[in-house]
């Protein structure tokens, strides 16, 4: 296998990683919060839904799926370019939405999928300008990264 | 909706303050010398000085914890799509606060994500 083939597989795979991490990071969030319940927005309810995710253990598989996806995230910025595994992170709001419907059997009408097309696409967008535009030894400026 | 949109702007003004404030702050910071254990544990002392990134964690946190509240309230096909609002304000963060040049292909996608995530709030 040539040097190239390697380096579109190990990313292939890191991407793949990346995904799985932080939709399945994601739907845990949503499960532990379902199991916890809908959170009151006054001082002893919030102290109650802090103490309730702390002892949650999906919120806490959830986590540790977040900081997979970060892990596989900077791993695979570390040899491929931030332009080819920022489509990912576009596609990750499809995907996310897919597994709502599959897994959460929640309802998603027609608006609301031409919604998340146009945000892919958006995104998309976002990440195929320069990565960095500033001068890096002005002690400021490249582009944040979001996932 | 009428508690899902305060939230949600609390949400992106947290985490996109976090995430400009750890920028500014990792920029004085610099790069660790070397990926070796002692060099990061240096490294994260000399993060751990700056005062832009102890603004950023508690920002970072209640970002994290008004994720966690949102899902509590809505559907994660609402929550999840809604949150790529946090590029429209990284964006303008970035052009105002961290002085980067934005292209007219960037605020493109950000017209589209912005486009997108009314519609799936109205949706909501």
């Amino acid at each position: 296998m040539s040097h190239e083939h390697r380096l579109r597989l190990k990313t292939l795979i890191m991407v793949l990683l990346m995904v799985v991490c932080a939709n399945t990071g994601d739907l845990m969030l949503k499960r532990g919060m379902s199991q916890i319940g809908e959170v009151t927005i006054s001082f002893s309810g919030l102290l109650q839904a802090l103490v309730s995710t702390i002892h949650n253990g999906t919120i806490w598989i959830g986590i540790l799926f977040l900081i997979g996806f970060t892990l596989s995230y900077m791993t695979a910025v570390s040899w491929a370019d931030y332009s080819y595994v920022m489509p990912a992170g576009a596609f990750g709001y499809a995907i996310q939405t897919t597994l709502a419907v599959v897994v959460l059997h929640e309802v998603v009408t027609p608006r609301r999928w031409i919604g998340v097309a146009m945000i892919c696409v958006g995104v998309l967008l976002v990440g195929q300008t320069k990565p960095n535009t500033t001068d890096p030894n002005s002690g400021l400026g490249s582009d944040q990264v979001s996932p | 909706m009428i508690r899902i949109i305060p939230m949600l702007i609390f949400f992106i003004c947290s985490s996109t303050g976090g995430e400009i404030a750890m920028t500014y702050g990792m920029k004085r910071v610099g790069e660790p010398e070397s990926f070796r254990p002692m060099a990061l544990l240096r490294f994260l002392g000399k993060a751990m000085t700056n005062g832009r990134v102890w603004l950023a964690l508690p920002l970072l946190a209640a970002s994290f914890y008004s994720l966690l509240i949102l899902l509590s309230w809505a559907p994660i096909s609402l929550v999840i799509p809604a949150s790529a609002s946090n590029y429209v304000v990284g964006t303008l963060g970035a052009k105002y606060l961290l002085k980067e040049d934005v292209t007219a292909k960037r605020w493109m996608g950000v017209l589209l994500v912005c486009a997108g995530v009314v519609l799936v709030l109205i949706t909501g």
